[in-house]
């Protein structure tokens, strides 16, 4: 494993209305992980995962994405990073090659590259066909791919996924696995926040438990399955509660 | 790595545009509220002639800005829906940019069922509604109006009462713009001598400088948690 | 604004023991009253009627302070909302939210004491002035601020939006303060400062009649500044509380 850190947080302290929800929180991710952020809900994930991609400040700590901070070089962050969240983010009265267009531009891709990108894009999510139909026309599987094409218009190192598999279908999910794996593959770094206990095991290389505002567990997945892991899951949570 | 300001505005406002053209709910929206508007304060207000000269003014901008919040709601609301406000900050792009960028759309939208008006309402009342003057100061007021309005949008469309409560939080604060915009527009369409109310377009010129200068600096506070 | 500043705004961890009373308010608490004795006290006996418009006038006594007073809160909801914003700390909007309550109340007493005065004096409880039109805008916006607090659950989001309407609010206090320079049209008198006015009804000198500056300066005291500061820091205080019992409530839920 790469031992440069690619995510680095300090001390990180998030309230909420005077509630902490991260309370010193202490985290490195290398490139070329995928971690999965677990715990229950209100246990501080997507607030993390939000912090990661610049949309929220922390009340205290420090954020390091690629040896730049937040929020200071949040620009900087931004366009190496990919997000994927349970709303579709595109919009529904344009085409998938409008979408990725307009997304495309706002990441300062160069107009004459972007055309191929968004081909490329469109073919490695099984898009290539529809591509210039009007994204509400899409099923919900088809709108899953797209999802992840926005993300990776900008061919990001990071790909942050809050909830991607809330309201799939089977064959979506399925779908979305797949993508994932070829993310994976193409060496980009993931974290997702997930609920699916189901899935971990065999899609990521790390899970990362959060319980009361700090983590209650971080390890790696290797040898583990999915029984093993609700095991640990529900020790580790129900720890953190009967404190 | 970051993306100019021109760009990413140029990106939003074709995005809007684009999606209005292939649709055309809003400005057909806007519209047909504008003109069912103008026949309601007809009948209401019983326009007769002497009448007219008075409240043509009052009519005309009541009229847009209620179609205007309209347009404003949809537009905003549509970047709520599929969190596409959140897909846009998360571009490395200045904040304004997006403020500025959703700003030209809703006043372009805005501007141009004003500037549709104009010829119907010539004709219904038989005034000539038709002068630099008057495209002039509908252009400032229509500007102003947005400006605030396209903040309040953005906030309101994420309350629980969403888009019912864009009016009321909205009225009070454009109504000076509204108040100097109708003034101006009653002193133009009297043919009174320019002197005697060039100071209307003058207000409502310091007002729209004003109004956007403080929205282009409390948007990033609008949608930076 | 240092009255503002030293306030006790701050508390460290929310759910400890709520501060005791600073000793600097239960004086101003016993101050503020005896400030409105007096200047009513000068206001009803040592000013002399006014030669014109007779014992109404002395209404203008309350009526201009009180409009300061709200515009101080006002201000102080400005002030609050910026710090806010940049801050993020809670105790600056419940500066902003007591603004806006106080700065209400005392517009309407601005309102309420001129209405009292115009039935004799314009022979109508209200006119569309643009001046009073102007101020009637005014009060309006800070409904709406409040109706706007009351449309948001999550208090993050809700104290980040009041900031910035309580900012943008304000241009509509400011244009009531400058309308009669701009439209020099209104019959609203201007009776402090430089007057441009033509058509100004109810017009008197602050110099004629004896006891007329006593009376009004007697008055800034109580309405332009006692009044607003109390009642803002009780209200602060109160709305720490408030948070302070929900945070305890939302703990036990917790458990």
């Amino acid at each position: 494993m790469n031992a440069a850190p690619l995510i680095e947080v300090t001390g990180l302290v998030k309230a909420f209305d005077l509630l902490p929800i991260l309370r010193k929180l202490d985290l490195t991710i290398y490139r070329g992980e995928f971690v999965a952020l677990l715990g229950a809900n209100g246990a501080g994930k997507s607030t993390l995962l939000r912090m990661l991609a610049g949309m929220s400040k922390p009340s205290a700590g420090v954020i390091k994405v690629g040896g730049w901070e937040l929020p200071g070089e949040a620009h900087a962050v931004r366009s190496q990073i990919g997000v994927v969240s349970h709303k579709a983010l595109v919009y529904e009265a344009l085409s998938a090659r409008e979408n990725l267009r307009f997304f495309g531009q706002l990441y300062n891709l160069a107009p004459t590259a972007l055309d191929g990108r968004i081909d490329d894009l469109l073919g490695q999510v099984g898009l290539g066909k529809r591509g210039d139909d009007l994204v509400r026309t899409y099923s919900r599987g088809m709108l899953q791919r797209l999802t992840i094409a926005r993300a990776l218009i900008h061919n990001p190192d990071i790909l942050l996924l809050d909830e991607p598999y809330t309201g799939l279908d089977v064959d979506a999910a399925g779908v979305l696995d797949e993508l994932l794996r070829n993310a994976h593959r193409e060496g980009r770094t993931i974290v997702m926040t997930t609920h699916d206990l189901a899935r971990v095991p065999g899609l990521v290389s790390r899970v990362v438990i959060l319980a009361r505002g700090v983590i209650g567990l971080d390890t790696p997945t290797i040898g583990m399955d999915s029984v093993r892991l609700s095991q640990i899951y529900t020790e580790v949570t129900s720890m953190a509660s009967a404190r | 790595m970051k993306t100019s300001f021109f760009r990413a505005v140029s990106a939003i406002v074709r995005k809007d545009l684009r999606i209005e053209f292939r649709s055309r709910e809003l400005i057909s929206m806007m519209g047909l509220f504008a003109l069912l508007s103008i026949l309601v304060f007809s009948f209401a207000l019983e326009l007769d002639r002497i009448a007219r000269q008075e409240a043509i003014s009052g009519v005309l901008w009541v009229t847009v800005i209620f179609a205007s919040i309209l347009g404003l709601n949809r537009s905003l609301a549509a970047e709520r829906d599929q969190g596409n406000l959140d897909a846009m900050l998360l571009a490395p792009i200045d904040r304004p940019a997006v403020f500025i960028g959703k700003l030209v759309g809703n006043f372009l939208f805005s501007l141009l069922v004003g500037l549709a008006l104009l010829p119907v309402m010539a004709a219904l009342y038989n005034v000539n509604m038709i002068q630099p003057w008057v495209l002039l100061v509908l252009t400032l007021g229509t500007l102003g109006f947005s400006a605030i309005g396209t903040v309040l949008a953005t906030m309101t469309v994420q309350t629980r009462t969403r888009e019912s409560l864009l009016p009321i939080v909205l009225l009070p604060i454009a109504l000076p713009v509204l108040l100097a915009a109708v003034r101006a527009t009653t002193n133009i369409l009297s043919g009174a001598p320019q002197d005697e109310w060039i100071a209307w377009p003058q207000i409502l010129l310091v007002l729209d400088v004003i109004y956007l200068t403080l929205c282009v600096l409390l948007f990033e506070y609008v949608v930076e948690e | 604004m240092t009255a503002v500043k030293s306030m006790s705004l701050s508390t460290a961890d929310p759910a400890a023991a709520a501060p005791a009373r600073p000793r600097l308010l239960t004086i101003l608490t016993i101050v503020t009253p005896i400030a409105l004795v007096i200047s009513l006290y000068v206001a009803l006996f040592v000013a002399r009627t006014e030669v014109d418009q007779g014992d109404v006038q002395r209404l203008f006594y309350i009526h201009l302070p009180a409009f300061f007073g709200g515009f101080f809160a006002f201000t102080a909801t400005v002030v609050g909302g910026i710090a806010y914003l940049r801050t993020r700390n809670a105790k600056w909007d419940r500066l902003a939210v007591a603004g806006v309550e106080v700065g209400l109340a005392l517009s309407l007493i601005n309102l309420l004491t001129g209405m009292f005065w115009a039935r004799p004096i314009w022979n109508t409880w209200w006119t569309w002035d643009p001046r009073l039109t102007a101020e009637a805008i005014m009060v309006l916006t800070y409904f709406a601020y409040l109706m706007l607090r009351a449309g948001i659950d999550n208090a993050d989001t809700r104290r980040r939006f009041a900031a910035i309407y309580g900012v943008l609010a304000f241009t509509t206090v400011i244009i009531t303060l400058v309308i009669t320079r701009i439209r020099p049209d209104t019959i609203h008198p201007v009776v402090v400062g430089p007057s441009v006015q033509t058509e100004a009804q109810g017009m008197f000198d602050i110099q004629a009649t004896e006891g007329v500056r006593l009376a009004l300066y007697t008055g800034f005291i109580p309405w332009a500044v006692l009044i607003p500061v109390t009642l803002m820091w009780y209200r602060v205080r109160l709305e720490a509380l408030a948070e302070r019992a929900a945070l305890l409530k939302s703990r036990l839920l917790e458990r």
